[in-house]
């Protein structure tokens, strides 16, 4: 393993990210080289994949992920995604996805109107490369979720559709902010970009409870290694 | 010339605030059928024609002040 290229992954640090240090730790661990960059970069640097982390990004004001969509690194970040970079949005990453239109729906305050703050139990929809590749189909993962907007979206055409190309890629097994049709994490259309509620970095040593969320951060590591060396 | 913005969560989106305040408000006794929590947006604007300000305006609301998958928006325009 130790022989085995360290890929780079940027990890985009917005004013009120909170989760983008854990993130970095995460990545670093699994085998990445994790690469912070301020939100008003106008350019990426040399990066195999890009992480939005959690956090509170512009105080969440108007909506979760409003403000931030329109912070200078995201245009960098949304021509690396047209361009089939890939692009991981955890909870408030996924709120900034969705919101800049590189997701498809929207994340609505839970149904419960609580935030909430635990472990929940996760099954993996969709297990194939780049960011599930680790893991197996109708795998149950445990990872833990902290959100009070994580009440996923999408109206009925939009689901159908979602369903119809596989984008659902997690689903909770018991729902805890009412997202439509149990939906944890969704792709684009193109299978490059991925957001999910829960923290796989808060699930990758056994010390925290689980190791579940290694699974999927691998999983990315995995594909930006492999992307390397296939351009190499 | 000043501006004032409605946005409100589209008809069928779960509102889990309206919910809230529906059951509050019946539990102070009054008959309230159903509530819908919206945003109320007032914006100062310059001087400038009102047919371009209103077109300011939806593009506005568009990009940034309501999310069209969820939310409608409507624009009132004041001397």
């Amino acid at each position: 393993m130790s022989e085995q290229p360290r890929p780079k992954i940027g990890v985009v640090v917005f004013p009120g990210s909170n989760d983008d240090h854990d993130a970095a730790l995460a990545l670093e661990r699994l085998g990445a080289e994790p690469t912070l960059v301020w939100h008003a970069e106008r350019d990426l640097p040399a990066v195999g994949a890009v992480v939005l982390p959690g956090g509170f990004s512009y105080g969440d004001y108007l909506r979760c992920g409003a403000i931030a969509r329109f912070a200078p690194v995201m245009a960098a970040v949304g021509r690396f995604a047209e361009n089939g970079g890939l692009v991981l949005g955890i909870c408030n990453g996924f709120q900034v996805l969705c919101e800049a239109g590189l997701l498809p729906g929207a994340l609505r305050p839970n149904a419960s109107l609580s935030f909430v703050c635990r472990d929940v139990r996760l099954r993996v929809d969709r297990a194939s490369a780049p960011f599930t590749s680790r893991a197996k189909a109708g795998q149950r993962l445990t990872v833990p979720v902290k959100h009070g907007e994580g009440c996923y979206f999408a109206d009925e055409e939009l689901l159908a559709e979602l369903e119809q190309n596989g984008q659902v890629v997690l689903r909770y097994e018991e729902n805890p902010n009412g997202s439509v049709a149990a939906i944890a994490g969704v792709t684009n259309e193109a299978g490059n970009v991925f957001g999910l509620m829960p923290h796989p970095e808060h699930a990758v040593d056994p010390l925290l409870g689980s190791a579940d969320g290694a699974l999927i951060l691998g999983s990315l590591v995995d594909a930006v290694r492999e992307r390397a060396l296939t351009a190499a | 010339m000043r501006a004032t913005i409605l946005v409100r969560p589209k008809p069928g989106i779960l509102d889990p605030q309206g919910e809230a305040v529906q059951s509050s408000l019946r539990q102070l006794g009054f008959a309230v059928e159903e509530a819908r929590v919206g945003r109320v947006i007032d914006l100062e604007l310059g001087n400038g024609g009102r047919e371009q300000a209103r077109e300011e305006l939806e593009r506005m609301c568009e990009q940034l002040l309501a999310n069209p998958l969820i939310e409608s928006f409507e624009i009132a325009l004041d001397e």
